[in-house]
């Protein structure tokens, strides 16, 4: 076990490695950034002073030494725009996402489990087939379009709901958090529903197949023979059963929603990480860009590697393959 | 070099293996009877027509415009924000509005929809071949290759599309022919997995053993034999790309990281209409969404109906 | 004699499949007294397993009771609604099936299966509800209960899990107990074993007992009375040893003919020509008569009821034994 471990661990280390290289080789090739931050008519000396203070006038290799020795010590460099720590940079701005991505999460597992579960009970019925019908929708449109209709219909046209923004936030702790107040919730409501509209599709396609496998099963007969209620079988004996798989898929998918947050928060005009991601691209701000970019990747690495663990522990046969 | 005679024969039961039903020599009389069951549902009729009149009004855009868009000398300000019925000064008349340039909807939607269309269908065919090939190499290759080819697939497969496309469009900028590359980047490793598995499978049947014993060239056996087997897989997967694809470029348009502002595809229509939108001129997001949201419904109805008549071993 | 716990009375099951319905279960009549044990024998696909999820009305959808009543402790429960049904399911009638991997619901620990059933019908404690639990198992043989009651299912060997199943459907001393070839898929040791206790635990009971099985041999030396069915339909019935010692309908006797026994060692099985027919092409007239030896054509005609002593019945024009038609 120990082998694995150390063997899983030096592979998400290389992976992070070889992302960070790509990423900063990637993201140094792009236009100057100089032409956005210096005045239009500013003389090519007050320009050199410019890449020179940015460090933009060395050579790329040199560029990259400077940015892995800094990145192993925790800098990812200083924001060309904001003029302080990337890092801090998108740490202020993290909460936002972080709020936004976990009520999204909450929202698809809560309402997609119950819609997955009649729909798999019903299959041939009409509540199950619009079921069906929506969450394929939901999953092969477009994100932002779907926003957008959002945005249309319960802000613009019927008024319940803020179009954009976070709203009222209240710091606790020192983080600012929108969901202590009645309007930062109605400010998230919206954006809440857009992100987790296809996380939602995924949990209702999960729950369905789950449940309808769960149906036939002799330990759903058997729990009929017993005289169990409706209610019982279907939220202790099905519900269960279909739970694992459903929480598993879930997990995994949380990184994702940090980077679905992108288009979320461009459409919602919410002020987190995703968002500034896009500002940030648009003004050649590199080092948040990089900062970003190995953020979410590290992110991403991490989750793989805690749900290979998991499984690792849980399934003895992961364990005997390994060790052999 | 004649192929050998030893290929299985047609009329399988319907349920048999689909991919057999794909051979060369039957080719014509299978291809009639897929058509046949192809339209026999009423959705997926639905959807291909609707995807030949949005192709042929993609193709015909010049000719059946009322005005060219991109011609600012057609534009009349005067004409900005015009809501769906509106004339203009000189008596044009804009069925679906005009954006604040006064440039007609319906003509931008059609010529967006041409930008989205060559983007996705490029993208998705490049991605089909270099994914195929990939898999094919990988599968036959075996052993060292097969395992750095199919690890590289995983880690790319592990982050989601959007997160690559980003990266690789922070990298390159904006651009037609960038987002193209972001989408191929994005997709052969769908491709080069499922062709690898196919080939897999394909590789251990009869007809591949009786081929190797005839002992014909690697290459005619790899091109001839197993890649035809791999097909009907493959099309599937690529019609549904087609959406995915159309899709993400749409929504790294609409974020300001796709197509340039001289070449708005649909998706970059609707993020310029998106400030108008929440001042209620809804025309000019809503209409280009609309038309996004009907070809890839289109599509998607279109390959739900060719995976059930090709039926191949995977699905979902 | 006092009313029996159970009569079927012309009991019919059918399927419906591209707007047709199919007779899984044909007019099926029995009766089953206190503390009788019942064989009910027949190949796969003969409709015995259907027979008994009739009885505790499990059929799904597409599949429906057609036909005939079912007269439990003296009720017709046949179309009962399901909220009549279940305070009777596990309590007065308890069900048992065939493959103990999968009855056991895999995410569940034993104990919480084992106190449901309890509490799905009587009101009690947690404490109390652990307690009957415990005991249900010490009753069924299982050693170390308190350890298995904490277990997941995929902890268990299979004999253990069917003992659980047998100890669940036990728990309130039901009248009836349909067993659905519960020792199937066991070794044949642990099936002599768990066969034994079973019986003993229902004649302690008084609990009547529907053994369903296809191994006519497994019967034999545990039910008092037996039933065959053939696609569908009861086609011999009778005591245990009577039917095994001269049956009377051709395919009992072809049964009896293929399962091999220690009295006739050296001489080869026989066995039944074709197959069982499928339920969408049954013959008009006796469903056996493809396959049987003794079929003349007048066997396309429906086949009579013949009856023989002591209390024998079979539905054939041409009986192996002396007996009289209705």
């Amino acid at each position: 076990m120990l082998t694995y471990l150390i063997q899983r661990f030096g592979q998400a280390l290389v992976t992070v490695a070889a992302m960070a290289t790509l990423v900063f080789l990637g993201v140094y090739a792009i236009a100057d950034p100089i032409d956005m931050l210096a005045a239009p008519d500013a003389t090519p000396d007050e320009r050199a002073a410019i890449a020179a203070r940015l460090g933009l006038d060395r050579s790329l290799l040199v560029q990259f030494g400077t940015f892995a020795w800094r990145a192993l010590h925790g800098d990812l460099g200083r924001s060309f725009v904001y003029n302080e720590s990337a890092l801090s940079v998108i740490v202020q701005r993290l909460p936002a996402t972080l709020e936004l991505a976990l009520t999204a999460l909450v929202l698809a597992v809560a309402v997609g489990l119950p819609l997955g579960l009649w729909a798999g009970l019903r299959p041939n019925a009409a509540s199950g087939r619009t079921i069906m019908t929506g969450s394929i929708l939901a999953f092969s449109l477009p994100n932002f379009w779907q926003g957008l209709m959002l945005v249309l219909v319960f802000a613009v046209t019927l008024g319940w709901f803020p179009a954009g923004g976070r709203g009222e936030t209240v710091n606790v702790l020192g983080v600012e958090t929108g969901l202590l107040t009645l309007d930062g919730l109605r400010h998230l409501v919206l954006p809440a529903v857009n992100l987790a509209l296809f996380k939602l599709a995924v949990v209702i396609r999960l729950a369905r197949a789950g449940t309808r496998e769960a149906m036939l099963q002799d330990y759903v007969r058997f729990a009929r023979a017993k005289g169990l209620s409706p209610a019982r079988i279907v939220g202790v004996h099905v519900l269960k059963n279909i739970l694992l798989p459903v929480v598993t898929v879930i997990g995994l998918e949380f990184g994702s929603m940090i980077a679905f947050a992108v288009v979320t928060e461009t459409v919602f005009a919410w002020p987190g990480i995703g968002k500034l991601l896009i500002d940030s691209i648009n003004r050649l701000d590199r080092p948040v860009i990089v900062a970003y970019l190995m953020l979410t990747v590290s992110l991403f690495v991490v989750i793989n590697l805690i749900v290979d663990l998991i499984y690792a522990g849980l399934d003895p046969r992961v364990r005997l393959s390994e060790a052999a | 070099m004649s192929r050998p005679e030893i290929l299985p024969s047609e009329g399988l039961p319907a349920d048999g293996p689909p991919a057999a039903s794909a051979r060369v020599e039957t080719a014509e009389p299978v291809w009639r009877a897929h058509l046949r069951a192809f339209f026999r549902s009423p959705g997926a009729a639905l959807g291909f027509a609707i995807l030949v009149l949005t192709i042929l009004a993609a193709c015909l855009a010049p000719w059946i415009t009322p005005q060219d868009p991109y011609d600012l000398a057609n534009l009349d300000v005067m004409d900005g924000t015009l809501p769906p019925g509106s004339r203009s000064v000189s008596g044009l008349l804009y069925v679906l509005g005009t954006d604040a340039q006064g440039r007609d909807m319906l003509s931008a939607i059609v010529y967006g929809l041409r930008v989205s269309l060559v983007v996705g269908l490029s993208a998705t065919l490049v991605a089909a071949t270099l994914g195929s090939a990939v898999g094919v190499l990988a599968a036959n290759a075996g052993g060292r290759v097969d395992a750095v080819l199919m690890r590289l697939a995983d880690l790319q497969l592990s982050f989601p599309a959007i997160l690559i496309a980003l990266v690789l469009l922070a990298a390159f900028g904006r651009g037609v022919d960038k987002v193209v590359i972001a989408l191929i980047a994005v997709q052969w490793a769908y491709y080069a997995r499922a062709i690898r598995a196919t080939a897999l499978v394909e590789r251990r049947r009869e007809y591949m053993e009786a081929a190797r014993a005839l002992a014909l060239p690697r290459r005619s056996l790899i091109v001839r034999h197993l890649l035809p087997n791999c097909l009907p897989p493959v099309i599937v997967v690529a019609t549904m790309q087609v959406a995915h694809a159309i899709a993400l470029e749409a929504t790294l348009s609409f974020l300001g990281v796709g197509v340039p502002v001289t070449e708005p595809s649909l998706g970059l229509l609707i993020k310029n209409g998106y400030d108008y939108l929440l001042s209620g001129k809804y025309w000019i997001s809503t209409f280009p969404g609309l038309a996004l949201v009907a070809v890839i419904v289109a599509i998607n109805l279109v390959g739900d109906r060719l995976r059930d008549v090709l039926n191949p071993r995977f699905s979902d | 004699m006092t009313a029996p716990v159970l009569a079927l009375e012309n009991l019919s099951v059918g399927f419906r499949a591209g707007g047709r319905e199919h007779v899984a279960v044909d007019r099926v009549s029995l009766t089953v007294n206190r503390g009788e044990v019942l064989g009910l024998v027949g190949e796969s696909g003969s409709g015995k397993s259907v027979t008994g999820l009739a009885l505790m009305g499990l059929i799904e959808a597409p599949g429906r009771v057609s036909g005939g009543r079912i007269l439990f402790e003296g009720r017709d429960i046949a179309g009962l609604p399901e909220a009549e049904l279940r305070p009777l399911r596990g309590k007065r009638m308890a069900m048992i099936f065939q493959d103990p991997m999968t009855t056991l619901n895999p995410v569940l620990r034993v104990e919480t299966q084992v106190v449901e059933a309890i509490r799905a019908h009587e009101r009690v404690g947690a404490a109390a509800a652990r307690a009957r639990a415990r005991e249900a198992l010490v009753k069924v043989g299982i050693p170390a209960p308190d350890e298995r009651l904490r277990a997941y299912p995929h902890q268990l060997s299979g004999g253990m899990r069917q003992r659980i199943a047998i100890a669940i459907a036990l728990l309130h001393a039901p009248a009836l107990l349909i067993a659905d070839e519960p020792t199937t898929a066991l070794d044949v040791t642990i099936q002599a074993q768990i066969l034994a206790e079973a019986q003993a635990l229902c004649a302690e009971m008084g609990t009547a007992l529907i053994w369903i099985t296809h191994d006519l041999a497994v019967v034999a030396g545990l039910a008092d009375r037996l039933c065959v069915m053939y696609a569908g339909r009861i086609v011999e019935g009778g005591p245990v040893a009577d039917v095994i010692e001269a049956p009377l309908h051709p395919y009992t006797a072809g049964l009896i003919g293929s399962a091999p026994s220690r009295n006739a060692r050296g001489v080869p099985l026989t066995q039944i020509p074709g197959m069982v027919p499928s339920l969408v092409d049954r013959p008009p007239g006796c469903a056996f008569a493809p396959r049987c030896p003794a079929a003349t054509p007048d066997c396309a005609a429906p086949p009579p009821t013949a009856l023989a002593e002591p209390s024998r019945f079979a539905l054939c024009r041409h009986p192996l034994q002396p007996a009289r038609f209705t």
